[in-house]
């Protein structure tokens, strides 16, 4: 069991994109090290459908190990992890949940959800980034990371192909830092949680 | 879709008491199961923790504490309670490729019996037991059948009784019902009637409905197929142990377990005792 709690991982970082978020993950994903002492988790609005494609899409531009999120799948650092379309992703002490309850803003998985839960749990050693996107989904998320002490970055509007989800997340006036993409992950390399 | 509630949690919430409201939580789960019965106590707590949070929003209070003297002393609003909190988000045929596998690697499997009962677990508002039993008339198997549809709530459980849903609904349906490997049209089994769908008494005729809760109720038969779909993702793993024990005990040897697309034997102790039937639809036979 001590073994166990070695393995899960002390810091998490959560990636919420949406419209235009492709191309925002194409420059961000490379830039992840793959020693990285954090767990990663993806929310990306999509369509409900194959999987596959999103699945080829992240082992090509990311080199940590990619995981689909099944049901109580334990938190692990080093990792990408990513929401199943059609399903909310949440973070439950160590490990991960999954739930249909209802869309929230208009998004099931929702990057609020995965956030306000991931602060929870996390505290101060969470993250979260909003990269580009149509809607207000993870603005509520970015400021209770925020709130519990984290990490609140945003991808610079003008940059972004969608700027709504970064505008509204900046709208809430609890974001750490607005920065291109290129800049974000090297930002949190130097990231020493309070 | 519903537009994004405001948020109830900032409004009477600072980080400090968050610790407050887990303890208003836990005495909130212990009072509804003291006065009702209902045991959420080991649910999964960040989705759990939403749902209440969501329950004070809509019943206009500004407390879990206040939800909880209300739940204890009207029962009616326990019973809007269980409502959020018993997902149901359901449809015909959801996750056709699921039904698919049934028709082509299960319903073999189940002609070798003269008798066949199956176990819908958490069937929610119903779609997809008649699903099951379109598919099994299709097949020729329905008269065998005797068809066992639970729910924990009564309220949803008389609802999946009527077998009557908007038609808007329809169009998507039949289209999960051929994707499902359906044989004729879905319109084939329902009667349109005032803007609603209803399907026909033949399907009904095999199917037991019964209210049975998963976490306080034991098993009541042996079975030759359960299905228990995204019910288990909302129970923590002390509870999903239970009702994996009580799942195997419910079945025959080699009876057939349908779990829900993103559930699986894995994280259980019963792993060992399955065979995976198929790994993409979740199906797996029981095998000691």
């Amino acid at each position: 069991m001590v073994q166990q709690s070695l393995l899960t991982a002390s810091r998490f970082i959560g990636i919420g994109a949406s419209l235009g978020g492709t191309a925002a993950l194409q420059v961000l994903l490379p830039t992840l090290p793959p020693e990285l002492p954090a767990a990663v988790a993806l929310v990306f609005h999509r369509a409900r459908g194959p999987e596959t494609t999103l699945v080829d899409f992240l082992r090509k531009y990311c080199r940590l190990p990619i995981e689909e999120t099944q049901d109580k799948t334990p938190i692990r650092p080093g990792r990408l992890y990513f929401a199943p379309a059609d399903y909310h992703l949440l973070v439950e002490g160590d490990h991960f949940a999954l739930s249909t309850e209802e869309p929230v803003s208009f998004a099931r998985p929702s990057i609020d959800v995965l956030f306000e839960s991931a602060a929870e749990t996390y505290g101060a050693n969470a993250a979260g980034v909003i990269l580009s996107g149509a809607g207000h989904d993870g603005a509520a998320g970015i400021a209770a990371i925020k709130r519990h002490g984290g990490l609140a970055l945003v991808q610079l509007p003008a940059s972004a192909e969608s700027s709504h989800m970064p505008d509204a997340a900046i709208a809430t006036g609890m974001v750490d830092k607005v920065l291109p993409v290129d800049e974000i992950v090297a930002f949190l390399a130097k990231w020493q949680p309070k | 879709m519903i537009e994004r509630a405001p948020r109830p949690e900032l409004e009477y919430l600072s980080e400090n008491n968050e610790d407050v409201e887990n303890i208003e939580i836990g005495v909130l789960l212990e009072a509804v199961f003291q006065r009702y019965g209902f045991d959420f106590r080991h649910y999964a707590y960040a989705s759990l923790k939403r749902r209440i949070r969501h329950c004070v929003h809509t019943e206009k209070l500004r407390s879990v504490s206040a939800l909880q003297e209300k739940l204890l002393y009207q029962p009616a609003a326990m019973e809007r309670f269980l409502l959020v909190l018993s997902i149901n988000v359901t449809a015909l045929f959801r996750d056709a490729g699921f039904y698919r596998a049934f028709r082509e690697k299960i319903v073999p499997r189940l002609r070798t019996y003269p008798f066949i009962r199956i176990w819908h677990a958490g069937c929610s508002s119903g779609e997809e037991v008649y699903s099951l039993a379109i598919l099994l008339q299709e097949e020729g198997l329905y008269e065998r059948v005797r068809l066992y549809a639970t729910d924990m709530n009564e309220v949803i459980l008389a609802r999946a009784r009527d077998g009557i849903y908007p038609l808007d609904r329809m169009k998507t349906y039949g289209q999960n019902y051929l994707r499902a490997g359906g044989k004729r049209t879905l319109s084939d089994y329902y009667t349109t009637q005032y803007g609603r769908a209803m399907f026909d008494s033949s399907l009904k005729k095999n199917i037991v409905w019964s209210q049975h809760n998963l976490v306080t109720d034991g098993s009541f038969n042996e079975f030759h197929v359960i299905l228990c779909r995204n019910v288990l993702i909302y129970f923590d793993q002390v509870l999903q142990e239970r009702v994996h024990q009580l799942l195997y005990e419910s079945l025959i040897n080699f009876g057939m377990l349908g779990l829900g697309q993103m559930e699986s034997v894995r994280f259980s102790p019963f792993e060992a005792c399955y065979q995976t039937w198929d790994s993409t639809e979740k199906w797996y036979s029981k095998v000691c």
